[in-house]
């Protein structure tokens, strides 16, 4: 039986231009044998629960450069508990002040990333969250 | 699947169609058990396939095209399937069609879902049909299959859809013939998108003129006409589909009520000439193939022991025995067992 992929959903929610850092984790999720569902800019929280939802991913990845994530990374949580996704794990990216990270944590964020992070620590904590789970 | 998750899809539940694809993409066994439990449920949905060259604004049609749809008066269900590749290095895949589709995700009567082809040849993944199958039962009443950037190979779309779309962009003097024989015998409708780019109406008459070669040479319309002579059809014989080539701009809705109107003419013709049923007769004998050749497939690795088929492939190696001869060898030897 072939193995269970995992499946990203990489997204940027508000109105952020800045689409440099998603698609460098995309693309690196994807050399590292992830399936990774980009949406593309200017997504609402609805939509991007949404498009979880539809997709059946497993982890959420936001990436906010716009300094907007402590409305719009609560928000995407609960609109995502609100389709029945309260399950996923959140990985969120960009511009995020060093202050801010305990607030998004305590949200349910599993963990955030700012500029020059390197690709393969994430691709390494998403399949340590995903492994974690199933031995659960 | 039980009773309960059968109904909870073909009432409308998102989440539980969301899963059931996912069973069903990793073949697990629960998914085969939903496949089994939805199949009579099937059969009601109207396929549209959606192919044509990387970049041709497939996935901008297919926006514009499901716009147009929700619009009308009974306002259909729409399922989207939107393939893409799978690297063959990583194993992973970078599924972008959502980005084009931005007007649709906040709609309750759409539903999108992108599958990698995970090895698949052909422009399809090996599941593409089977989530055809689980949307047709949840009652959605159009399908679009989109597949991968396609080349003159990738046409298994034909099996699967009722009504194949084949997207080209315009071109100008020799790379008009960029739409290879293959893939343009297998359009029921062509277009012709990024009309707003020069070329548009030279690409025009000349698929019209290619088509019309076709058309004239085997009296019929490519290969779709040609199976038609059924108990349905006898009655009244078809004028055969002479596939129309539209243009439109897809970023700008432009052309696509005509498109729309073509794909509903098609229909229309599908079912009055009988065809229909001979597409579905033809799908369902596929898949039977398939499946035959799938369970002989897993019944005969079952029962080749690892030992056995390395040893046989060492005297392969070493030129003592042909391929042919060594399979022959192993389906003998365990027919024995
Ligand atoms: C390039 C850039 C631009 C480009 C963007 C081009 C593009 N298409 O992306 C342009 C010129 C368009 C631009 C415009 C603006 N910018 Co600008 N821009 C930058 C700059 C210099 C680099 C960003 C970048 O691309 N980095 C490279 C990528 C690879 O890094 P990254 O995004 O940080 O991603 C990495 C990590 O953060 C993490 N990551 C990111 N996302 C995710 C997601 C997940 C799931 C995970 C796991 C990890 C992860 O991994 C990535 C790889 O290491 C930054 C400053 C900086 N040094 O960051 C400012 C910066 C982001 N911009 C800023 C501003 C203010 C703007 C403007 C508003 C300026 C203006 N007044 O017009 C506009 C807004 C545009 C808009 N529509 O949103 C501010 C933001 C301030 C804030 N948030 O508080 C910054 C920080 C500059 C500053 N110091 O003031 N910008
Ligand atoms: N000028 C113009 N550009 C268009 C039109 N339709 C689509 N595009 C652009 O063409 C590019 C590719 O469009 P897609 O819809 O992603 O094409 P696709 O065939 O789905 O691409 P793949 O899935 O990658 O093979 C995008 O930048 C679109 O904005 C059109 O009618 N005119
Ligand atoms: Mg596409």
């Amino acid at each position: 039986m072939p193995e269970k992929k995992i499946r990203v959903l990489i997204a940027k929610p508000g109105l952020d231009g800045h689409d440099r850092g998603a698609k460098v984790i995309a693309r690196a999720l994807r050399d590292d044998g992830m399936e990774v569902i980009y949406t593309g800019l200017r997504q609402t929280p609805q939509m991007i629960a949404e498009a979880a939802l539809q997709e059946d991913v497993d982890v959420v990845g936001l990436s906010i450069l716009s300094g907007a994530h402590n409305v719009l990374v609560p928000q995407v949580i609960q609109k995502l508990r609100e389709v029945g996704k309260g399950d996923v794990f959140i990985f969120v990216g960009g511009i995020i002040p060093q202050a801010d990270i305990p607030g998004l944590l305590q949200a349910g964020v599993k963990k955030v990333y700012g500029p020059g992070t390197d690709t393969r620590e994430v691709c390494q904590d998403i399949r340590a969250a995903i492994a974690e789970r199933q031995q659960a | 699947m039980n009773a309960q998750e059968v109904k909870n899809l073909i009432r409308g539940d998102r989440l539980t169609l969301s899963r059931i694809l996912s069973q069903v993409e990793s073949q697990s066994e629960a998914g085969r058990q939903a496949l089994e439990a939805l199949f009579p449920f099937t059969g009601r949905a109207h396929k549209i396939g959606i192919t044509g060259a990387p970049g041709a604004g497939k996935s901008s049609l297919v926006n514009a095209l499901t716009r147009q749809l929700r619009r009308q008066p009974d306002a259909p269900k729409v399922a989207i399937i939107a393939v893409d590749p799978t690297s063959p290095f990583s194993g992973g895949a970078l599924l972008g069609d959502r980005v084009r589709m931005p007007d649709l995700q906040r709609d309750p009567g759409v539903f999108i879902r992108s599958m990698a082809t995970r090895g698949a040849l052909g422009g399809l993944a090996a599941a593409t049909e089977a989530f055809s199958q689980v949307f047709d039962a949840a009652g959605y009443d159009i399908i679009l299959i989109e597949t991968v950037g396609a080349g003159q190979a990738e046409v298994e779309v034909v099996n699967l859809a009722h009504t194949t779309i084949v997207v080209d962009t315009p071109g100008t003097g020799d790379d008009i013939q960029a739409i290879k024989a293959g893939i343009l015998e297998i359009a029921d409708i062509l277009v012709i998108n990024k009309a707003d780019r020069p070329g548009a109406d030279q690409s025009v008459r000349y698929l019209q003129a290619m088509l019309e070669m076709g058309y004239a040479r085997s009296g019929t319309a490519g290969h779709h006409a040609s199976e038609t002579v059924n108990s349905v059809a006898a009655e009244k014989p078809a004028e055969p589909w002479l596939p129309p080539v539209l243009k439109t701009i897809a970023i700008e809705s432009q052309g696509i009520e005509d498109l729309l109107g073509a794909i509903q003419a098609h229909r229309k013709f599908l079912l009055e000439s009988g065809t229909w049923q001979v597409k579905e007769r033809q799908a369902l004998q596929k898949a039977i193939q398939r499946a035959i050749a799938q369970n002989l497939m897993d019944f005969w690795e079952a029962k080749i022991t690892p030992e056995l088929f390395e040893a046989t492939l060492q005297s392969v190696v070493e030129r003592k025995l042909s391929p042919e001869s060594a399979a022959q060898y192993l389906l003998q030897t365990i027919q024995g067992l």
